[in-house]
């Protein structure tokens, strides 16, 4: 179990070839990359994530966990930046691997769906008009509840 | 003990943490929100929504009705927007 909350810039695909050598022997891997998202209607010129570290380190290293056990994990990495990014840039990374491919895949969407509202992070996007910090989506809080027995 | 404040509440409180030494009374996360916001006229627009407050002791998430006791950390937290 990797995690790693930091604000340099990371390398999607040398990250993921990393992973899979590691994970040889699993069978699956399934790899999420997130990414500053822009719009055509108002142009992001930049986007800060702000970052509660301890807490962030803490949350991630819990939610690995939960997912190791309830998808049978045999290795999990997710690497969250902070800070300054513009569009495009890589934000999250989430991989994991298994015996097989359902539940690397259901692990990956497990994680996201919880670190979208458990780590703490937050966005504030620079647009032409201004700085403004973006709000919770509500399919994210029912993204996370469809994980719940 | 130490209390910090992220994002829109940083900003808003216009700092992002103080020391504080909340009276026997403050028991839980949400008996203290209210003694911030009985001290500060700036805390008790910020505060208003409970559904708007995410909480941490001792950098782990907690509960509102979670007891202050013994923590050295406490941070109030916007809902979060990472990932």
């Amino acid at each position: 179990m990797e995690i790693r909350v930091e604000t340099a810039p990371f390398d999607p695909g040398a990250e993921t070839n990393a992973f899979i050598a590691a994970a040889a022997c699993a069978g699956a891997t399934v790899t999420f990359t997130g990414l500053v998202r822009s719009r055509p209607d108002a142009p992001v010129e930049a986007l800060t994530l702000e970052c509660y570290p301890d807490l962030a380190s803490n949350e991630i290293a819990r939610l690995a966990t939960e997912a190791t056990t309830r998808f049978a994990l045999s290795a999990v990495t997710i690497i969250h930046r902070y800070g300054t990014l513009s569009p495009g840039e890589p934000i999250v990374q989430v991989m994991t691997a298994a015996p097989h491919r359902q539940a690397a895949f259901s692990a990956a969407e497990f994680l996201m769906d919880y670190l979208k509202s458990e780590a703490p992070f937050w966005k504030k996007e620079a647009t032409s008009s201004g700085e403004q910090w973006v709000e919770q989506r509500s399919e994210d809080e029912r993204a996370k509840a469809r994980w719940s027995d | 003990m130490k209390i910090l404040y992220f994002a829109l509440f940083r900003e808003r409180l216009g700092r992002g943490e103080e020391d504080i030494a909340p009276p026997p009374e403050v028991v839980t996360v949400r008996d203290l929100i209210g003694w911030l916001r009985s001290r500060d006229e700036a805390a008790d627009l910020v505060f208003a929504n409970e559904r708007l407050i995410r909480a941490a002791i001792n950098a782990r998430l907690a509960k509102l009705d979670s007891p202050i006791a013994g923590a050295t950390t406490i941070a109030l937290l916007p809902p979060m927007t990472g990932g």
